[in-house]
């Protein structure tokens, strides 16, 4: 159970990256978080994975304060972020040093497979696709186990064939151990394909405008009448979102 | 040095050609290349001599030089000069890489000490590392002392300044991913700094031992009866041009090979950098 209470941030040059950022997660659920670029999604998933602090509120793991990395929850980055110096296992049992051996070469392999890629242990990151490496990196972050997965817009910078591959992947993945996934993503596709619940931010501050259910059953098929008329109303809610906000002072309104 | 454990050689996959049949091949074709400048250079240098186009008394040629050359090294002198002076440099090398790695990495670390003693340490940079002879003469005495000292100064400041710059270069990103996976302290210093600067040291590295090579002519220079610069000052005060050059040439082929040596060690843990060339 994940809860973040009336989270914000302001950074250090005075951006409120996020403000009262209030959402409750139960065990397993598949969140999407959609808004624009710079409306603070980064700086949630890196508040909850424990990288940076909040400034106001907390984030609470099953009753525990989380102000810094937890091994049960983990943070996939949007770009794939592999050590250039491990290979492809290393990298993927990067989180596994304290295990070695059999055990270790076992929980390694069966991670790759679980990510289609089998047989890349050997290679060095500088031979993989853009594809592949994020793959690793979802390899990686799933050899630990967490109970939390946080996704950072992971499929963005791949080809539309390799991202509905890896979406697949991702919810086969879920299925077996069903963490809770926080998944960022500016594809509304995306989020109506893999989420159970999708929150809509705004910017400036950073915040929730909007929540979405998604009450389809999983592996949805993307041409549905029913998929059509959650895209209809997600598009109806981002647009909102891109509005200038009625708050907004006309002195303020020119940087919205 | 690096998490060898994680980092250490794979089971080669074979991207490049095959075998070490054609590793050799490539590195003789190299090879070829690499000593045709210089090659071409000694032929012009002869025939330049031969037709007189310049005194052959002052500019011996390559048959002359080389010659001497023979002449030392049958009589065992070349070795020895060249073992005294690898020894000096060899020890200056390794009091300035250690002490130069270890204030690099403190300074590039910890915020207070780079506040508090990188300032003095480019200060004592820009003194010309001549200007410490003397001093060191009086306090190490005019033998091997002195000579060591001189040779891991000129060492230390190339190292010092690729180790502290190294570190505070480490990328974000790569060290956010070790923080994600809970290291913190040692365990993030030397699963993802160490690695992560690594081939900038080995640079570091191959400055300093340049560096060394360059300083070991100053300390033979202030009084040595061994050594390569003992040939070159003893070249000139008997007035044998031929000597000298058979010494600026034997350092020119040492200095080569020892840096060849240290890339080829390092070589093994580098394989994993992804690295623009271009070839011709
Ligand atoms: N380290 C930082 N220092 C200062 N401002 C930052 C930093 N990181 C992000 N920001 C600012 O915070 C806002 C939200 O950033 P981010 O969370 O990365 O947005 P998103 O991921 O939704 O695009 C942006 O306006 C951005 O410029
Ligand atoms: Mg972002």
């Amino acid at each position: 159970m994940l809860t973040l209470r009336n989270l914000g941030k302001t950074y250090g040059n005075g951006v409120r990256a996020l403000d009262g950022f209030s959402l409750d997660l139960a065990p397993g659920e598949i969140v999407a978080v959609i808004g624009g670029s710079g409306c603070g999604k980064s700086t949630l998933l890196r508040l909850i994975s424990g990288l940076e602090t909040p400034t106001r509120g907390i984030v609470e793991f099953d009753g525990e304060p989380v102000n810094q990395p937890n091994p049960l929850i983990n943070l996939i980055f949007q770009e794939p972020r592999l050590l250039p110096w491990l290979t492809v296992a290393n990298n993927v049992g990067f989180g596994l040093a304290e295990l070695d051996g059999d055990d270790r070469r076992q929980r390694i392999g069966a991670a790759l497979k679980k990510v289609g890629l089998g047989e890349l242990g050997d290679r060095w990151p500088k031979e993989l696709s853009g594809g592949q490496a994020q793959r690793v990196a979802i390899a990686r972050a799933l050899v630990t186990r967490p109970e939390v997965l946080l996704l950072d817009e992971p499929f963005s910078a791949l080809d539309a064939f390799t991202r509905a591959d890896l979406q697949d992947h991702l919810l086969d993945i879920w299925s077996e151990t069903r963490p809770t996934l926080i998944l960022v993503t500016h594809d509304i596709d995306e989020a109506i394909v893999l989420a159970d619940r999708i929150i809509v931010m705004r910017p400036w501050p950073g915040r929730i405008l909007d929540e979405i259910k998604i009450d389809l059953p999983k592996k949805r098929d993307r041409a549905s009448v029913s998929f059509e008329a959650a895209k209809r109303q997600l598009l109806t809610s981002l647009n909102a979102s891109l509005q200038p906000a009625a708050v907004c002072t006309s002195t303020i309104a020119a940087f919205c | 040095m690096v998490d060898l454990a994680e980092t250490g050689t794979k089971p080669a996959t074979n991207t490049s050609r095959s075998g070490a049949a054609s590793a050799f091949y490539g590195m003789s074709r190299q090879a070829t290349v690499a000593i045709a400048v210089p090659a071409f250079g000694l032929l012009f240098w002869e025939i330049a001599v031969g037709a007189g186009w310049f005194s052959g008394r002052l500019m011996q040629p390559p048959s002359r030089v080389s010659a001497t050359l023979w002449g030392l090294l049958r009589s065992g002198e070349l070795l020895d000069h060249i073992g005294i002076t690898t020894v000096r440099v060899f020890l200056g090398f390794v009091l300035g890489t250690t002490t130069a790695t270890l204030t690099g990495a403190l300074t590039g670390y910890f915020g207070l000490v780079r506040r508090l003693i990188d300032p003095s340490l480019q200060a004592l940079r820009s003194i010309p590392s001549i200007a410490w002879v003397p001093l060191f003469i009086l306090w190490f005495g005019i033998f091997e002392a002195s000579k060591v000292a001189l040779i891991a100064v000129g060492v230390f400041f190339p190292v010092y300044l690729g180790v502290s710059g190294a570190i505070l270069s480490i990328d974000r990103k790569i060290v956010e991913v070790g923080r994600i996976f809970r290291l913190s302290g040692f365990a993030l210093v030397r699963r993802v700094m160490m690695p992560a600067i690594f081939p900038a040291y080995v640079l570091a590295l191959r400055s300093g031992l340049g560096l060394g090579w360059m300083f070991v002519v100053a300390a033979e220079f202030m009084g040595a009866s061994e050594g390569l610069g003992y040939l070159l000052v003893d070249g000139q005060q008997l007035g044998k041009p031929d000597q000298i050059m058979a010494a600026i040439i034997t350092f020119a082929v040492i200095g080569k090979l020892t840096d060849s040596l240290l890339i080829a060690a390092t070589a093994p843990f580098l394989t994993w950098q992804d690295c623009y060339r271009r070839e011709g």
